[in-house]
């Protein structure tokens, strides 16, 4: 990938590498862009530095604050730098009572089967609006956009929950927040951006709609499925207005448990080691962040090269 | 329905369905009106009313319905598609568009054990209670005032931060740095609030920092004055590594060649970026900023909802948390719901006006992206 400027009439003719290019094809300075002064790459790295710095160091500090003592904490008044003992004490205490333990599968539970759901009903209907001149189509298309305008607000989304018979279920978690429409243009773009000759040619060769779906569609679209799907737990797992509006402590998934402890620093209502903990110490509480942080710290590496591919500009793009 | 009309339309529409009206086609164009009639799998095709009328007008006017043929045989050919979107479309009308017709207990005295039917009309008095409501008034003042100051101090951050970015040239570095800045976009508000207060809360970091450089120290998490700036603070941790995203997009699209000629003619890094990335970039900063408008009566509720007892009402309550309060925790369902409506009305015409507004700079608005495809 050269830029060939020495014949000018060359120079006019070859298509420059675009910045995309020049970004996948790695380290490549243009011929043209002189080297940066020393100073100012100097001054670039540190800010680039500092950024990443800001980024992780809050995370960081949670982490060190939780693998330390109680005393230690006590002793460097409440900030612990780096534990000199490391100590998986708070943890040991967290995993001993019911309480975390359950929240935590509780939690894991709702966003696993959450995300299936969200993910099945969006594919469904993003594929069906994925066909041209569907009968009712554009309907359908604009039902969905339109959500994206206006919320209904808290009080008659509530109301409806609670007419529907699900207060204090674990469905009032998962149905009120089923599907995006964002997430839902993002996989309908994808599956209209697909050669649709393919697709033709199986219909003659008599395949129905649905087995073009599963057998065709779905193997194409795993890039953008796992972003999507990223989206989806990232939110369930994430979410605890909804906990804290419809259910009952005894129901609470762990970012309900983490407001508890943490946020308002009370104990849970029920028996458990934890509970017999007054006010869970700085470490206790910090080893509960560690735990509803992991997850995402695990699964957003493997999701990251899809959305640096460019799934996620070109979705914005529309 | 048979698989031979949905593989083939010609094929079908000439065997059992030749009575409707689609297929009642001159006999000289047989092929072009099977292909007319069946878009669907054509995707060259662009509106079938476009294509009805080219045609249309040197053969007899039939119109585009009948080329598609009768509604009933549309919703056969695409009986399998209409299942698929079924249980979303239900999902859309159950928890979206039944309660916005939910909405209308702001114009009732609600008790819950009467429901909507038995509860009293009571017209617009809880309007009229709203604006009497020093509450109210405290809500959307806070509301204005981190928006303002999240438009001033957290818009520009993913700008530069993209810019930043762009010009780091090993791949490596740039994508590592990409990763990094993205990560807390994932992380959710609870977690978020709880690190804040490990850094800037009374035995966190930065208090310690300040001590030490003999400042005083003030607990960040629980100072009502510095509220709007916390929560602008937390959002530009969270989210201005995301918001590159966009920036980066526009960057990619601005022509090489310019940067190229106008080295050769000696302009320096910063010319390059002042004159030729800043222009280039504009119209999706632009673009951007009017959405940000539409959107200035939403800040973020589940954060705010978080901490609003940290501060206190006076600092900490915004539109949503006040109807969030007033109505579901304190039982004054009636005039909550009706902050709740204005909000969303004006807020629905801010977001559309800002839509207007963007296409009248010749930018495509947000909300165009599904009906162009």
């Amino acid at each position: 990938m050269s830029t060939p400027v020495a014949n000018p009439s060359n120079a006019l003719r070859a298509p420059r590498p675009t910045l995309r290019q020049r970004w996948e094809a790695g380290n490549e300075r243009p011929v043209w862009m002189e080297k940066p002064k020393p100073a100012m790459q100097l001054g670039k790295a540190i800010l680039i530095v500092a950024i990443c710095f800001m980024a992780l160091y809050p995370l960081f500090a949670v982490l060190a604050t939780s693998l330390s003592s109680q005393t230690e904490i006590a002793n460097n008044n409440g900030l612990v730098l780096f534990p000199k003992e490391p100590t998986l004490a708070a943890y040991q205490t967290i995993f001993a009572g019911g309480v975390v333990t359950n929240a935590l599968v509780r939690s894991l539970l709702i966003t696993l089967i959450g995300t299936a759901l969200s993910l099945v009903v969006t594919v469904a209907m993003a594929y069906g609006l994925s066909r041209r001149n569907l009968v009712g189509g554009r309907f359908f298309l604009m039902t969905a956009l339109f959500t994206m305008l206006f919320s209904p607000g808290i009080i008659p989304s509530f109301l409806m929950v609670k007419e529907l018979g699900l207060l204090n279920s674990y469905a009032a978690l998962v149905l009120p927040t089923l599907m995006s429409a964002f997430n839902l243009v993002v996989v309908r773009s994808f599956f209209m951006n697909l050669p649709q000759e393919l697709f033709e040619a199986a219909k003659i060769d008599g395949a129905g709609d649905f087995r073009i779906l599963v057998q065709m569609v779905l193997p194409l679209s795993k890039g953008v499925l796992a972003v999507v799907g990223l989206f989806y737990a990232v939110s369930y797992w994430n979410a605890f207005f909804n906990a804290m509006l419809y259910l009952n402590d005894d129901k609470w998934p762990l970012s309900m448990i983490l407001r508890q402890y943490v946020l308002l620093g009370q104990p849970m209502g029920d028996a458990g080691a934890v509970a017999e903990i007054a006010v869970p110490s700085q470490a206790i509480q910090m080893a509960v962040v560690v735990v509803s942080l992991l997850p995402i710290v695990i699964v957003f590496p493997f999701l990251q090269r899809y959305f640096t591919k460019g799934v996620l500009t070109g979705a914005i793009k529309g | 329905m048979s698989s031979s009309s949905k593989t083939l339309d010609p094929a079908g529409s000439a065997g059992p369905a030749s009575v409707l009206p689609g297929s009642a086609q001159a006999p000289g164009a047989p092929e072009k009106s099977g292909k007319a009639g069946n878009p669907g799998e054509h995707s060259k095709h662009g509106k079938p009313s476009k294509t009805g009328k080219r045609s249309g007008g040197a053969r007899n006017a039939r119109t585009a319905a009948q080329r598609r043929g009768s509604l009933w045989s549309r919703i056969r050919r695409d009986k399998v598609m209409l299942a698929l979107i079924l249980p979303g479309f239900a999902y859309f009308v159950v928890f979206h568009y039944v309660p916005l017709a939910g909405n209308i207990i702001a114009f009732l005295d609600y008790k819950p054990y009467l429901g909507f039917v038995d509860s009293v009309w009571v017209g617009l008095d809880n309007f009229s209670a709203m604006f009497k409501d020093a509450a109210f008034w405290v809500a959307l003042r806070n509301t204005l005032v981190i928006t303002g100051l999240q438009l001033v101090l957290f818009f520009p951050v993913p700008i530069m931060l993209a810019l930043l970015l762009n010009s780091i040239m090993s791949k490596r570095i740039r994508k590592f740095v990409q990763s990094v800045v993205y990560l807390p976009h994932f992380i959710g508000w609870v977690i978020i609030v709880a690190v804040f207060s490990e850094i800037l809360g009374a035995t966190g970091v930065v208090p310690h920092v300040l001590q030490s450089l003999g400042l005083p120290r003030f607990d960040a998490m629980t100072t009502p004055e510095f509220f709007p700036f916390l929560v602008t603070i937390q959002s530009v941790w969270k989210d201005a590594g995301w918001g590159t995203i966009i920036f980066l997009a526009a960057l990619m699209n601005v022509d090489q060649e310019l940067y190229e000629a106008a080295a050769v003619d000696g302009a320096g890094p910063w010319h390059r970026m002042w004159n030729i990335t800043m222009p280039g970039i504009m119209p999706v900063v632009i673009l951007l900023l009017i959405l940000n408008l539409g959107s200035i009566l939403s800040v973020g509720f589940e954060q705010i909802v978080l901490q609003r007892d940290n501060v206190g009402p006076g600092a900490g309550e915004v539109l949503d948390t006040y109807v969030y309060f007033h109505g579901i925790q304190d039982g004054q369902w009636g005039p909550a719901a009706a902050v709740g409506l204005v909000k969303g009305i004006v807020g629905l015409f801010l977001v559309l006006g800002a839509n207007k507004l963007a296409h009248f700079f010749g930018q495509e608005g947000v909300y165009s992206s599904g009906k162009s495809k």
